[in-house]
């Protein structure tokens, strides 16, 4: 495997810069169709409103992707990412609009660990919303 | 409602393996808007050294629930999905998965708590090659709204 990032030259403290990722109600239809999960409050309205929700909202999973994107184009390797765990803080409200929502994911570099492994810790925004917290990722380094 | 206490300890082993295809792996890529070639074309994830086509590493959602997904729609956890949403979220690889691989699953829960008005249930899923070659386990953390009021 070829991870493009030398191990040797990442410092703690390096940080990888913001990048924006959209997310329209197109996607979260390809999202349901995809990973298989159907629950209306992706795609429905008028059921997310009834049960108590502002709209409808994106699959936690499908930010969650967007985090493991944002590692993996960093790293250069999709099967350098050895951990990735999250934890859902609050939803993605997706629009039926043009715009729709965008979550924003920055990282950095919390922590060396042995055989050239490193922890990159993760930050998801939607506006000014924290949509992922405890988001790690453990990534294999060239 | 309360979820029944009970359901923590069991086990749900898949019924069928799943396997896992370049289709698949690339038709999950455009849903997750990555155009990496490493998840579509085979020539460019074996320049990565890899076998064949990578899946990406929020992959095993696609199949990892499914022997779980029975013990969440028994009546007698008394789970409302209408309410559930995702709380958090784990994947921990021993390698990646590839187009080709043939995978089984098994699914614990492992607990099942209350936070607030909410009620917390976490599963564990052991993903092996049908070999038995461990590969990735997950852990997943589903809520759900107001149930434990």
């Amino acid at each position: 495997m070829t991870a493009t990032v030398q191990y040797d030259e990442i410092e703690v403290g390096h940080e990888i810069p913001a990048t924006d990722y959209g997310v329209r109600r197109l996607n979260l239809v390809m999202y349901a169709g995809a990973s298989g999960d159907f629950n209306q409050i992706h795609w429905n309205e008028r059921f997310a409103k009834a049960v108590g929700l502002p709209d409808v909202i994106a699959h936690g999973m499908y930010t969650m992707a967007q985090g493991g994107r944002f590692v993996t184009d960093w790293v250069g390797d999709p099967g350098a990412v050895v951990d990735f765990g999250v934890r859902f803080s609050s939803m993605v409200v997706v629009p039926d609009d043009d715009e729709g929502a965008t979550i924003t994911v920055s990282g950095v570099v919390e922590e060396k660990l042995p055989d050239k492994r490193v922890v990159v810790a993760l930050t998801a925004k939607a506006g000014d919303a924290r949509v992922l917290s405890k988001a790690r990722a453990v990534v294999q380094l060239a | 409602m309360a979820l029944n206490r009970d359901f923590v300890g069991r086990t749900y082993a898949s019924k069928a393996s799943y396997e896992v295809s370049r289709v698949k792996i690339r038709e999950f890529a455009a849903a997750i808007g990555d155009g990496n070639p490493i998840y579509r074309d085979r020539d460019a994830a074996q320049a990565a050294g890899h076998p064949d086509v990578v899946a990406p590493p929020t992959f095993p959602i696609v199949f990892s629930l499914q022997s779980g997904g029975e013990a969440l729609a028994d009546p007698d956890l008394g789970l409302n999905l209408a309410m559930v949403v995702h709380g958090e979220q784990r994947f921990e690889y021993v390698r990646p998965i590839y187009a080709g691989d043939e995978l089984v699953t098994s699914s614990t829960i492992t607990d099942i708590r209350s936070a607030g008005r909410n009620e917390l249930l976490t599963v564990r899923s052991d993903i092996t090659t049908v070999d038995g070659e461990p590969v990735c386990t997950t852990y997943n953390t589903i809520v759900e709204r107001g149930g434990a009021a």
